[in-house]
């Protein structure tokens, strides 16, 4: 095994750890505020992949917009995933805060319909976006040579939305907020704050995160049937191993579980899955709450 | 606590005693493709709503453990395409299966021993997934995609297990005797702890209760029931593939649970009934292939309007025109 070989597939792993963060990040920050863990997850990122193509098509096929086709596929997933997180939070979740398995049963019904109809109206075949220019083709890296543009930009796209939910919860009013509501959303609506209203812009941030995954993840690789459960089964993952609610824990999360993933389909296929849960499982025995999730 | 009333004993043996003569009426395509079907994955979901009723666990494993079941009867059985170089006798499979899943339940509780509620559920569903995901990427033991083909069953007195009068009989007898087991068990000084945990474990801890042991107990006999189960629906489907433990399985034993009603174990059954005749006939309400949506939509209403099911919607009719005995029955607690 030489160097080389090495650093490609932990290159790799980060790669796929940058959109599992993107879209696991969206997962957390939902169940954070809200205690809702959003089974539609997966879905949303569905919707953000499918919309996005459905307005990517079209313009990438005309010579006069195929330019920036794949700039507003991004948008367009985004603000779909975000629509769609704020019409589940307003109509079926925020009459039912507290009750949070029935939250899951709810978000499990919806993610059935949702990928029903998507397939009724989109059908199964698998599709892919085309990057834009700037970031198609292969940079030259250092010891490994010629490497996909795009998955370094998934990296540092990544990092972005990092460091900007970073900001927004630690710097700004709405990030305040939110911070107190996990806490004691009590004392929070009792200091005269809309809570309401802060879990619908937390939901559709969140949700608009699973859509901007779906555009981005669509890119990286085709969309096919099955990929709304291995995302939703991958942001599950990657927060119980991280933390729930803690963006730190996501990254963390993320990047053991992202670079576990490359790793073991690299050394040995037929079981790297059992890897994945290996470090799950270990996680839980040793700290039920996560690698940076806090008790109670 | 009496877990049933004389007249609901008399009303469980009545429906048992229809049940045995079905047969009589009903032709082969009801007996197997709708109450042997249900009475099957209905014992998968009895585990699921045992563990919700009486242990409040919301597990999604119990599929994967039915799975478990399934594929250990699959790689022992002598009849298995590909055939297998451990094959044994179906009387040696069986039971080697059912300790496997009875194994795994425990594995599973003891996973799960220190989170619950929403925890619990996000571990096992990771879990689940994450065992139809291996055996589907693993050929050595599971055959990856394709499974394993050809589980016919033993033998019950000389016929096959495929005919359907023995499947029928054989489903009923066990789904019977799983549900008496359960109806049992939550009476005997291990349930009554279990529900005591259900309701306050600090409190029941104090009282010098082992909750943790308790809690991996419940779990491995539910994965006992769920094994049965498996072993069964693997005969039902002549075979066993890694789409038949995937996501849309473990969902749907969830949604036979809570439409059925979570609150008492013939929910479970309840649930399976209604899951099966909707999946059957939905061609004919709605469009065939959509299926899904429909039963998503059922599981959405239920889920919205009566979240203790078809069962806990009938005992609101019921008490909603007997106002009366209701307060009877909240007064005596």
């Amino acid at each position: 095994m030489t160097l080389q070989y090495m650093i490609t597939v932990t290159l790799n792993g980060l790669t796929l750890a940058a959109l599992y963060f993107i879209v696991a990040s969206g997962f957390s920050l939902i169940f954070g505020l809200m205690r809702t863990v959003n089974m539609a997850h997966g879905s949303l990122y569905l919707i953000g992949a499918y919309v996005g193509f459905s307005v990517f098509d079209p313009l990438y096929a005309s010579s006069a917009t195929y330019d920036y086709a794949w700039y507003i596929a991004v948008v367009a997933g985004v603000a779909a995933a975000a629509v769609a997180g704020v019409i589940m939070q307003v109509v079926f979740l925020g009459w039912m805060q507290g009750q949070e398995l029935r939250q899951a049963l709810v978000t499990i019904g919806l993610s059935i319909i949702v990928a029903d109809q998507l397939l009724a109206i989109y059908g199964g075949n698998p599709f892919q976006f085309f990057a834009p220019d700037l970031l198609f083709g292969p940079t030259l890296v250092p010891v490994i040579g010629r490497y996909s543009t795009f998955r370094l930009f998934q990296i540092g796209l990544a990092l972005a939305v990092g460091i900007g939910l970073w900001v927004l919860l630690n710097k700004t009013r709405l990030g305040i907020m939110v911070r107190a509501g996990v806490d004691d959303r009590q004392m929070l609506a009792a200091c005269g704050i809309n809570v309401p209203l802060v879990s619908v812009a937390v939901f559709a941030l969140g949700a608009g995160l699973a859509g901007l995954g779906g555009v981005i993840g669509a890119t990286a690789q085709p969309v096919a049937l099955g990929v709304d459960v291995k995302f939703l089964l991958t942001s599950l993952v990657v927060v119980i191993v991280g933390g729930m609610g803690s963006i730190g824990g996501t990254a963390i999360g993320a990047i053991l579980i992202g670079v576990a993933e490359q790793w073991g389909q690299a050394l040995f296929p037929t079981y790297s899955v059992i890897l994945t849960f290996a470090i799950m499982v270990a996680v839980l025995a040793i700290r039920p709450q996560g690698i940076l999730g806090r008790t109670g | 606590m009496a877990v049933m009333s004389p007249r609901q004993w008399a009303l469980t043996a009545v429906v048992l005693a229809i049940m045995l003569a079905l047969p009589l009426v009903l032709p082969a395509f009801w007996l197997s493709g709708i109450l042997g079907r249900s009475l099957v994955y209905g014992i998968v979901a009895l585990s699921l709503t045992f563990l919700a009723s009486y242990g409040g666990f919301i597990s999604l494993a119990q599929t994967m453990i039915a799975g478990v079941a399934g594929y250990t009867v699959a790689i022992l059985a002598p009849t298995a395409i590909p055939a297998s170089s451990s094959a044994l006798s179906y009387w040696l499979a069986m039971p080697a299966a059912l300790v496997a899943a009875t194994v795994a339940g425990g594995v599973i509780g003891l996973i799960a021993v220190r989170t619950r509620d929403i925890y619990l559920l996000m571990i096992t569903l990771a879990l689940a997934v994450g065992f139809s995901l291996f055996a589907q990427s693993n050929i050595d033991w599971f055959n990856g995609y394709e499974g394993i083909r050809n589980i016919l069953g033993p033998d019950i007195f000389g016929y096959p297990f495929r005919t359907h009068l023995v499947f029928y009989y054989v489903s009923l007898t066990v789904a019977a005797l799983l549900y008496l087991l359960v109806l049992y068990v939550v009476r005997t000084p291990f349930g009554l702890t279990l529900q005591g945990i259900r309701d306050n474990p600090r409190r029941v801890s104090a009282l010098g209760f082992d909750v943790a042991l308790h809690r991996v107990a419940a779990f491995a006999l539910a994965g006992f029931i769920a094994g049965c189960g498996g072993v069964l629906i693997t005969f039902y489907n002549i075979g066993i593939t890694p789409s038949s433990i995937g996501m849309t399985a473990t969902v749907n034993v969830l949604v036979m649970s809570v439409i059925g009603g979570l609150g008492h174990p013939i929910g479970a059954f309840i649930g399976a009934v209604i899951f099966s005749l909707m999946d059957t006939f939905a061609a004919t309400v709605y469009d065939r292939n959509r299926f899904n949506t429909l039963i998503g939509l059922v599981f959405l209403v239920i889920v919205l309007v009566s979240p203790d099911g078809v069962l806990g919607f009938g005992k609101r009719l019921l008490f909603w025109r007997k106002p009366k005995a209701r307060e009877e029955q909240t007064g005596t607690h």
